[in-house]
């Protein structure tokens, strides 16, 4: 091999890692955070209903259909933008969608719904945000898919969009109501 | 007269209070917990250093003033004050929020190039540089420079 060819080699190695690194960063957001939650149970919770907090729901009231968990707050911005997808595509999923209400005062959050509208089957209050922290939350709005059997299936870091809606929430109940679940 | 009386206030004395005015702000920036004892709160700010915070990446727990973040200080204290060792306090984070919290990732597969890499570089590159090294040696002592005289610099 011509050894003149050698420094030309390394740079197109250099090059290609360049070239990769731009196009996985493309794809791949490197500020999220992936949750090792996937696959395994949701964690144990059990939180007042907002607005009443008397009435309580916990993992156990939930099991038996899958359902989509929706952390939003009166407070997060991102979480308007995507309210209204909730709104116009929740109910195409045919499942509940449980909102939760993250470290929200309780009478904001209850007039942002009045306002923008409820797509929700029930809204949980994470108020000190214990719970949320076991769910590996770290800002709102974030969604979990969780099946019949309380596993989580798939996470969402960030707004629900019609794209995650179609590419990723309904292929995955598709394939848990073919498996039964 | 005057000027004098004002002047005892000034230069280093004043700076001094200055400085002593403003320690107990510095204390109190992030949030007062509890401690103890001096080696409780070292063992605190050695821990949450070494722990990321998930709101501002590029913050360690220690210093940053996100909400969650101090949601996680507390919870880290607490665990602490429960007489949970580091270990397993690092290992209740990483349960929920993955190795992305540890700024020093453990050594596992998947993590073998983050931890080798660069000495792997290292190892290509003095590899080059030996060849490279070794082929002029090899050069020189075949065909010695004809003049030394002219261009020997």
């Amino acid at each position: 091999m011509n050894a003149r060819l050698i420094p030309l080699l390394g740079f197109a190695l250099v090059a290609a890692l360049l070239g990769f690194g731009i196009h996985y960063m493309r794809n791949n957001s490197l500020n999220e955070v992936p949750s090792p939650l996937i696959g395994k149970p949701a964690p144990v919770f059990d939180l007042p209903v907002l607005g009443n907090d008397e009435k309580r729901i916990s993992n156990a009231d939930l099991r038996g259909q899958p359902y989509l968990l929706n952390v939003f707050a009166s407070w997060c911005f991102a979480c308007r933008d995507e309210h209204p997808i909730l709104m116009a595509e929740g109910k195409s999923l045919g499942i509940p969608i449980i909102g939760f209400n993250y470290k929200d005062d309780p009478a904001d959050a209850t007039r942002w719904l009045a306002q923008f509208g409820d797509p929700y089957s029930v809204v949980i209050a994470d108020r000190e945000g214990r719970v949320a922290i076991d769910f590996g939350v770290y800002g709102a709005p974030e969604s979990f898919l969780v099946d019949g059997d309380g596993i989580i299936r798939y996470k969402r870091i960030g707004a629900i969009t019609p794209e995650i809606v179609a590419f990723e929430l309904k292929p995955r109940l598709k394939a848990m109501q073919g498996a039964g679940k | 007269m005057k000027p004098r009386s004002l002047n005892r206030l000034g230069g280093p004395r004043a700076l001094l209070l200055c400085v002593a005015l403003m320690l107990p702000l510095a204390a109190a920036a992030i949030d007062a917990l509890p401690f103890k004892d001096r080696a409780e709160e070292q063992r605190f700010q050695n821990l949450t250093r070494q722990l990321r915070c998930l709101v501002c990446q590029n913050e360690s727990l220690a210093d940053s003033s996100a909400d969650l973040a101090k949601d996680l200080r507390e919870e880290v204290f607490e665990q602490m004050r429960q007489g949970k060792s580091d270990d397993e306090i690092k290992h209740y984070l990483t349960a929920r929020y993955s190795d992305f919290v540890l700024y020093n990732p453990p050594l596992r597969g998947g993590t073998f190039l983050l931890w080798f890499g660069p000495l792997l570089v290292l190892l290509i590159g003095s590899m080059v540089v030996a060849r490279i090294v070794r082929r002029r040696g090899a050069t020189k002592s075949s065909a010695p420079p004809a003049s030394t005289t002219e261009e020997d610099w």
